[in-house]
């Protein structure tokens, strides 16, 4: 008897919690570090980014209006999801080489965990940087933190689990929808993400993710007028310059690709979330 | 109406010189260039003073004096830094009245503004910050943030001493060192200011203030000494600033435009209301980033409250800015006045129907009437463009989603204003309104404790409370 023909996944887009093939039709071939050929994966075009984002707007007032409470238990539920599917996003990433099992194990432990650290913030975050202020006069005054709107995440080249969840997790903890880039080297295991994010009661449209080029995605979501900020992490000093000179247009919050090299396990502090946090202050008169 | 005698407040507590350099490393020196522009009282188009324009060479020099500055500034304890912040605010205090006729003067607001909001503004913020410089530990941005270097601040006309104030009280409790620019119709308070760091003993290069027009601010933001850039003024501006930063690590906080809306529901108090729309607009004569340009007021009771507002419009007084009973000054430049009356007519010409009351307009210098618009459309100029002045576009609306879907429709988002009895209503409409500040049942109040700061195109970083220490750290 012949050994059983495994049944290969085809790789696509995730916009607005859907799967669609790029509508380009065009895609690309991922390679092993070595070279081999690990699978077809789509290769958005500027119609694809705007089709997500169209989708992240649409998500936006259901995720940002949804209680801190259920917000907190969907990203613990993607948690559990991706608890799940361990072994597979283990193979995933050592298919693509340059890491063993066990580190890989690690990365992935590291990625649900950190899905559960910001599951824990969704609700604390307002009451960490929101403040009754103490006005000079008879008024009720409270400033609380609100979502941005919709943001662009150029993902990190490397570290395509736990770089991407590092992402993806506090631009949608505190309410944002948003719109990723994946690593385009090592976009395999995004997309196993995004089946991970669709089967967590996230609501379809709060993460939408594109693989491809980068460099030829990145500027149209930068220079898009309905995108309110973007994550650069992941774009070369050369895009990064293009894009946050894009992002100028409509006063995008932009933050910045890191100086040198990011250690993915290490605290990531709060400036991920607050980078995409508004400040709201209201005012009301004290008196009978 | 009662007939008002007039109550001119005495310019002669104002000792203006007829000639001022730059404030560099705690001197006055004389530009590199012979550039020099005369700064005028907008209410009479007289010259007031001969101030420098800085050039390039001049910037740098500044830059270069803060950046020598700021080892030592950084360095020291923060209650001493608090301590000479302190003095500084008691220093306003003590010249507050001298400082409220020169920024009348200069600017062209009523000294009942200048008198009663600025100044003591200005001293509360100096105060509030001061506290702050020893107490960053404890601020919830690490145990022991750091300052950036050297703040390059620009700021505009309409609160002059005000915005200076937002601008170097919390850089210098955070421990940088500032180069800022004052607007070029404006730039006497901040001179005024340069003397009072004299008179504190402020460290010498701790704050410089160098005149000039925008080439003076694009050489300050863009130089390369800069490591943090703080603006104040127009949404262009502002994005060609953003522009400008890019790819650099200048850490940049910008307060720009707004289009407000003013929403006034059916159950609101409609006397208070009427106060309310009126400070909205017309306080410094529109001349607010945060004015409440836009009013959205509910179909049901849109005729019985425009009444009373056209009523309300015929008492207010225009005139003589240092007349204590003045409620509307002088339009501050030329240039502003132009615009004012470029967007009032296109206001016409698209359709929308022009309201003033009689009101006596002085023969020399800029003066715009009280204005109002009704039968204005969301596509039209004047509800989509910041005027600047004191015009007023009036909407309808029948149910609270609708005022929502109107108020929000701007690329801006800095202010907001409610006015109902019903608080469940008021707080939906708050959750709701992109915008950074929301009053509901008031309109246009300040304090150093509030943030201060916009959604969307008015910017991003807050300015007063503890939200504005983050701007000036390294977090």
């Amino acid at each position: 008897m012949s050994e059983r023909l495994s049944v290969r996944k085809t790789y696509k887009l995730f916009i607005g919690g859907a799967f669609p093939r790029s509508e380009s039709g065009r895609s690309y071939a991922v390679t092993s570090s070595k070279g081999d050929f690990l699978a077809n994966a789509a290769r958005a075009s500027r119609k694809d980014a705007r089709d997500a984002v169209a989708a992240a707007r649409k998500a936006f007032p259901g995720w940002s209006g949804a209680t801190a409470y259920n917000r907190g238990q969907i990203l613990y539920r993607i948690a559990e999801m991706l608890e799940g599917r361990r072994a597979q996003f283990v193979a995933e990433i050592t298919a693509f080489g340059g890491v063993g099992v066990k580190q890989a194990g690690e990365m992935v432990d590291a990625a649900v965990d950190r899905l559960v650290w910001y599951a824990g913030w969704s609700d604390k975050i307002g009451a960490v940087l929101g403040s009754a202020n103490p006005v000079a006069g008879p008024y009720f005054n409270l400033s609380s933190p609100e979502p941005t709107g919709v943001v662009a995440v150029v993902a990190p080249q490397v570290g395509p689990l736990l770089g991407l969840v590092s992402v993806i997790a506090p631009v949608i903890a505190t309410g944002n929808t948003c719109v990723v880039v994946a690593s385009e080297r090592a976009p395999l295991p995004a997309i196993t993400l995004a089946e991970v994010l669709a089967t967590s009661d996230l609501p379809g449209g709060v993460v939408n993710v594109l693989t491809g080029s980068a460099a030829e995605i990145a500027p149209w979501l930068a220079g898009h007028m309905d995108v309110n900020g973007i994550d650069l992490t992941g774009a070369d000093a050369e895009l990064a310059v293009t894009c946050e000179e894009l992002a100028a247009e409509n006063l995008k919050r932009v933050l910045r690709p890191p100086a040198g090299p990011v250690n993915w396990l290490a605290d990531p502090g709060i400036a991920r979330m607050t980078t995409f946090l508004e400040t709201k202050t209201v005012w009301h008169p004290i008196g009978v | 109406m009662f007939e008002y005698a007039p109550a001119p407040e005495s310019r002669d507590i104002v000792d203006i010189r007829p000639s001022y350099g730059l404030f560099i490393n705690g001197e006055w020196v004389e530009p590199q260039g012979e550039d020099r522009h005369k700064t005028v009282n907008p209410a009479t188009e007289e010259v007031l003073a001969e101030v420098a324009w800085a050039g390039e060479a001049d910037v740098d020099r500044a830059v270069q004096a803060a950046a020598k500055a700021f080892p030592v500034w950084s360095a020291m304890p923060g209650a001493e830094r608090a301590k000479y912040l302190f003095r500084i605010a008691r220093l306003i205090q003590e010249r507050s009245r001298e400082l409220a006729v020169l920024e009348t003067l200069d600017n062209g607001k009523p000294i009942r503004e200048s008198r009663d909001v600025d100044l003591p503004l200005v001293a509360a913020h100096f105060f509030y910050y001061a506290g702050w410089a020893d107490k960053l530990s404890y601020a919830g941005f690490g145990p022991d943030p750091r300052p950036l270097g050297v703040a390059g601040q620009v700021i505009p006309w309409n609160f002059p001493l005000l915005m200076l104030a937002w601008k170097i009280a919390p850089a210098l409790a955070c421990g940088n060192t500032v180069v800022l620019k004052p607007a070029e119709t404006t730039p006497l308070t901040a001179l005024a200011f340069a003397d009072i760091c004299r008179q504190a003993d402020l460290p010498p290069g701790v704050v410089n203030i160098v005149t000039g027009a925008g080439e003076t601010g694009a050489a300050l933001v863009n130089h390369p000494g800069v490591d943090k850039v703080a603006f104040t003024g127009s949404t262009e501006v502002g994005r060609l600033i953003a522009r400008g930063l890019a790819g650099t690590r200048k850490k940049l906080t910008l307060e720009l435009g707004g289009k407000a809306a003013n929403i006034v529901f059916e159950d609101a108090p409609l006397d208070q209301a009427v106060e309310g729309i009126v400070n909205g607009i017309f306080f410094n004569q529109g001349h607010v980033c945060c004015a409440g340009s836009r009013l959205l007021v509910q179909e049901s009771v849109a005729a019985d409250l425009l009444e009373a507002l056209k009523r309300r419009l015929g008492t207010l007084r225009l005139g003589d800015p240092l007349d204590k009973n003045t409620d509307i000054g002088a339009i501050n430049s030329a240039e502003q006045l132009a615009k004012i009356r470029e967007l009032s007519e296109a206001g016409e010409a698209e359709g929308a129907e022009r309201w003033s009351p009689a009101c006596p307009i002085p023969d020399r210098g800029y003066w715009f009437p009280p204005t109002l618009f009704t039968g204005v459309a969301q596509s039209h100029r004047i509800a989509r463009e910041e005027i600047f002045g004191p015009v007023l576009s009036v909407l309808t609306f029948r149910t609270p989603a609708e005022a929502v879907e109107k108020a929000n429709n701007t690329p801006y988002g800095l202010s907001a204003g409610v006015w109902t009895e019903k608080g469940s209503l008021m707080l939906w409409m708050a959750s709701r309104l992109r915008a950074g500040v929301v009053w509901s049942n008031t309109f246009n109040r300040f304090d150093p404790t509030s943030p201060f700061g916009g959604y969307k195109e008015s910017g991003y970083g807050r300015e007063g409370g503890r939200h504005g220490l983050e701007g000036y750290l390294a977090v």
